[in-house]
């Protein structure tokens, strides 16, 4: 074994610790700390565990209330009463470091990280979104990363045995050298089965059940709290091993011995491994731990107590079990074929006790190495950033009109954000575990909650472009329209889990885009009445090349609360009449429309009125519940023609036409393309106008009566007609021709 | 004589409960859960393979199931004659533990898929097919998998073929068998097949999950009928 190197400010600076940190640490301790209390310090304190630069900003949140069943941040996952005795637990985290690097297995920890969150509340993964923005698919790398990515969150979810329901995909150059890979879960739990992360109660054992610890993602978590480099190819063994087999057997023998009662709390080891786990577990419960490090099982020889406590090996869990049912809980995780081991137990006094062959290696306050305890918290330096001046000045009418707009919108609708993305979802089992009414391609997922009536909906959402160009704006539609998705689906929006990955926080360029998107994350939820229920930060997303756009990636689950009232986005039959909600504004600053014919991502974002949409949100739930929509379908990006076109052919066993009339405000293309918030495209039976419209009038929300389903063609009065065929092959053959095309 | 279903379930079997459920909660017939481990059928008279990553599917799909204690008995069961449907990596278990001939390889794309087909239904004299009118030209049933490229020589295609082994071909809505509706590059479009005897079928389609009207499929629940019916009467 290595021999221990001598512990000093400059090896502390090494491990990405800063001299007020460093000197905080010989406070707390009194003393310097050894080699494996520093990393262990190191991880706790990184960003990605600590959320050191973020945790001001994200109290301003919403994060209490509702139907929410415990506050943001205290569990492993948000949890809110669905009722039938039921709780939803969801949430939503980050894996983009490692998906640059290795984007399979880096992708497929992150599927499996997330699961892992879920079911050690109780609850069993019922649904996996995920949120996924890369560079130019023009690029061969990035090809590459997309299509390792995509099989690695599918072979993981794929075998684990949860469908990937929903989600979404960007390509843009400012993601080139930096790949977003946001991974969503959401769970089930009756609430009599809820469990805690929390340990107490002196002499109850402290088990380590799953796979064994090996030299795999130690320092995950600091990989992740710093920039991408050239160097970063260097920490390709920063990224974990994925093992979605062992994962299903973990899933299986924790719901049955939390089933069983015979358990105080039980932790995931995600980032900072056993570090992690056994320092939050003790602080929640007011307690300390002395462990044994001999007992943990190894899949590697001479490995030492820091990289025991740094490894990230996944599938691995830590429960405080109650004394006296050892015995049960062991047999559970025998007959799965699991290891479980007794690696130590719950003492009164508040110090986790840290022991390797013979030695005392650490010996800390657990309130000293986390969040809400010792770890630092840091408000940043803020300073709008200096490219707004530029794109604030430009003003969308200087973008010279085309002349064949026909083929401007082909264009357009062929931009790889805008076309299906079912080269994607084909590749992963979204109908596993049959709940699956509503799979993807549609406004939001719809997953049946078996044994009732209802089912729910969910979505991953954001436009990072209009977050880039104005980020308070842009994160309020965000939220908007995610809650406009689950709305268009019959549900109604329950609450938010987000994915917040922004560049350097020590830039104040950066983080006045953070504290800004933060504001308006905050407006914009309680608007909605759906408190954030928890997340995950990644701070340090950028490359030699770029920083990403500022990119609040929001998930929401909504309620349906009656079959009956599940609406899907597609055109249904011939004859039926087609209505615009909502009104067009022009607004083309940072559209697709802009960024693919004219190359710009400028001017102004689209706005929004949080009023107005709430007024909208409502009003098309209402007419839904009373039975009167046949499809909805919200106006996102490429605008009102690329929207009617997906009504036209999402269905693909039955595409239908369309007839009507777009108005026009001052030019053609705006009207055409504009992103303009807050509208919807639905379409009811011919017999139904009447009682529509004076709904409609009685909520005084705007509507425009567009035309009608029918024929073979969307036809677009007094400008241009498309087949079906035609858009349809856009549509579904775009993305497969770029990925069959390459090498 | 009575109905019961054994759903077998190894470490990985993820289409477990969705058998069970479609069985019990939407065709309300007996069914009980098999443990791996374990060799006892209890007194089960159809055995069903569910679909999943049995052992993670690390060697080779179904490799390493088909070496679990209760498929000794799985086997002795089915060579007397007792009723047998593997689904998915239930087929390809089958295939392994020889019940069924032929082997399964990596689909054509080199990508796992999932989506809804159409099955022309090539023999409805079976004892999984009889349910199913002649009148319906298809059933309509998901796919989800990464190797469900089914193989085999020439001779054991032929004779396939003449003893009307090919219970299910991937095919259009119309029932017509083409190329383009080959979603794994299976020869001659085979989804399913029986064995000789016509006691063991072998499906890449989930007939479970396309049971439960609130999902909007139902063609699966004929293949249960017909076994159910076979049984009862």
């Amino acid at each position: 074994m290595m021999k221990e190197p001598e512990v000093t400010f400059e090896l502390a600076q090494e491990h990405g610790i800063i001299k007020e940190e460093w000197e905080k640490i010989l406070k707390i301790l009194g003393r310097t700390p050894t080699f494996t209390e520093l990393g262990v310090f190191s991880v706790m304190w990184s960003e990605h565990c600590s959320y050191k630069n973020s945790i001001a900003q994200l109290k301003t949140l919403p994060r209490s209330g509702g139907r929410l069943l415990v506050d943001a941040g205290e569990e492993n996952a948000g949890l809110i009463d669905i009722g039938d005795d039921l709780a939803v637990a969801f949430k939503i985290e980050s894996h983009n470091h490692p998906s640059a690097v290795e984007p399979y297995q880096g992708a497929a920890t992150g599927v499996g990280g997330i699961m892992r969150d879920i079911f050690t509340m109780g609850a069993r993964p019922i649904a996996s979104l995920n949120s996924l923005r890369f560079g130019s698919l023009k690029d061969a790398r990035t090809r590459f990363l997309f299509d390792g990515v995509v099989r690695g969150i599918g072979d993981y979810g794929n075998s684990f045995g949860v469908p990937t329901v929903a989600g979404e995909v960007y390509f843009d150059e400012s993601y080139q050298g930096n790949p977003l890979v946001n991974a969503m879960a959401v769970g089930i739990v009756n609430k009599k089965h809820i469990a805690s992360a929390t340990s107490k109660g002196a002499g109850n054992p402290i088990m380590i059940v799953g796979s064994s610890t090996g030299r795999d993602g130690i320092h995950g978590a600091t990989f992740a709290s710093e920039e991408i480099s050239e160097k970063s190819e260097a920490k390709r063994p920063s990224v974990q091993v994925g093992d979605p087999f062992t994962e299903k057997l973990l899933l299986e023998a924790t719901l049955e011995i939390i089933k069983n009662d015979w358990l105080i709390g039980i932790q995931d080891m995600g980032a900072a491994g056993i570090s992690c786990s056994t320092s939050e577990m003790s602080e929640k419960g007011n307690a300390g731990m002395k462990i044994n490090l001999d007992k943990v099982p190894l899949r590697e020889d001479g490995m030492s107590a820091y990289e025991i406590l740094l490894s990230e090996s996944q599938e691995r869990m830590l429960c405080c079990v109650k004394k006296g049912y050892e015995s049960n809980v062991k047999e559970v995780f025998e007959k799965w074929d699991l290891h479980c081991e007794i690696i130590g137990e719950v003492t009164d006094e508040e110090i986790l006790d840290i022991d390797y062959q013979n030695k005392l290696k650490a010996k800390i306050q657990p309130f000293d190495l986390v969040l809400g305890g010792g770890a630092p918290v840091y408000i940043r330096e803020q300073k709008e950033p200096e490219y707004l001046k530029e794109t604030r000045k430009f003003d969308s009418k200087a973008l010279t009109e085309p002349k064949d707009l026909k083929e401007t919108f082909l264009k357009v609708f062929s931009s790889p954000n805008i076309v299906s993305k079912q080269w994607v979802y084909h590749q992963y089992d979204s109908m596993v575990r049959t709940n699956t009414i509503v799979g993807p391609g549609c406004d939001s997922a719809v997953i049946l909650i078996k044994g009732t009536n209802k089912a729910l909906a969910m979505k991953t959402d954001c436009n990072s472009r209009y977050v880039y160009l104005n980020p308070k704006e842009g994160t309020k539609i965000a939220v908007a329209e995610s809650a406009r998705n689950i709305v268009c689906s019959g549900g109604v929006p329950l609450g938010v889990t987000n994915c917040l990955n922004f560049g350097n926080p020590y830039k104040p360029e950066v983080y006045w885009q953070f504290a800004q998107a933060i504001a308006g994350m905050g407006e914009a939820c309680r608007h909605f009445d759906t408190p954030v229920t928890g997340g995950n930060v990644s701070f340090y997303n950028e490359s030699p090349e770029t920083a990403v756009y500022p990119t609040p990636v929001i998930g929401m689950v909504g309620l349906v609360e009656d079959l009956k009232h599940i609406t899907t986005s597609y055109f249904k039959d011939e004859g039926d009449v087609i209505y615009l909600l909502g009104e067009d504004k022009e607004e083309v600053g940072g559209s697709e429309y802009a960024k693919v014919i004219h190359n710009k991502v400028a001017g102004e974002s689209p706005t929004i009125n949080l009023d107005e949409e709430k007024k909208l949100q409502d009003t098309l739930l209402n007419l839904i519940r009373k039975g009167l929509i046949k499809s909805a379908h919200d106006i996102s990006e490429g605008g009102i023609v690329s929207a009617l076109a997906e009504c036209c052919i999402i269905n693909q066993e039955k595409q239908l036409g369309c007839e009507v009339e777009i108005p026009i405000k001052s030019r053609k293309d705006f009207s055409l393309f504009s992103e303009s918030q807050s509208r919807i495209i639905i379409s009811i039976s011919k017999d139904k106008i009447l009682e529509l419209e004076s709904e409609l009038k009685l909520s005084n929300v705007k509507f425009t009566k567009l035309g009608v389903v029918s024929g073979s063609s969307l036809k677009l009065k007094n400008l241009f007609d498309v087949n079906v065929n035609e858009l349809s092959d856009i549509y579904y053959n775009t993305i497969p021709r770029i990925m069959s095309s390459e090498k | 004589m009575s109905l019961k279903f054994g759903v077998v379930v190894f470490p990985g079997s993820n289409c477990d409960h969705d058998a069970y459920y479609a069985l019990r909660k939407i065709l309300n017939y007996d069914v009980e859960f098999l443990w791996h481990k374990e060799n006892d059928l209890k007194q089960s008279n159809v055995i069903l393979l569910p679909g999943g990553f049995s052992y993670g599917d690390y060697l080779r799909t179904g490799a390493i199931a088909r070496f679990s204690p209760i498929m000794n008995s799985v086997i002795n069961f089915a060579n007397k004659g007792g009723i047998v449907i593997g689904i998915c990596n239930g087929f390809q278990i089958l295939l392994e533990a020889g019940l069924l001939p032929g082997v399964m390889i990596r689909n054509n794309s080199l990508k796992f898929v999932c989506k809804d087909v159409y099955l022309s239904v090539e023999n409805r004299d079976t004892i999984f097919t009889s349910e199913i009118s002649s009148d319906k030209k298809v059933v309509k049933i998901p796919i989800a998998h990464g190797e469900g490229n089914y193989f085999a020589n020439p001779e054991l295609l032929k004779e396939l073929e003449e003893n009307q082994q090919i219970i299910f071909r991937y095919s259009d809505a119309e029932g017509n068998v083409t190329e383009n509706d080959n979603p794994n590059g299976s020869q001659l479009n085979i989804a399913g097949i029986v064995n000789k005897n016509g006691n063991v079928l072998g499906m890449m389609p989930h007939p479970e999950r396309a049971c439960d009207p609130t999902l909007g499929k139902t063609d699966g629940t004929l293949i249960f009928k017909s076994i159910a019916n076979y049984i009862l009467n």
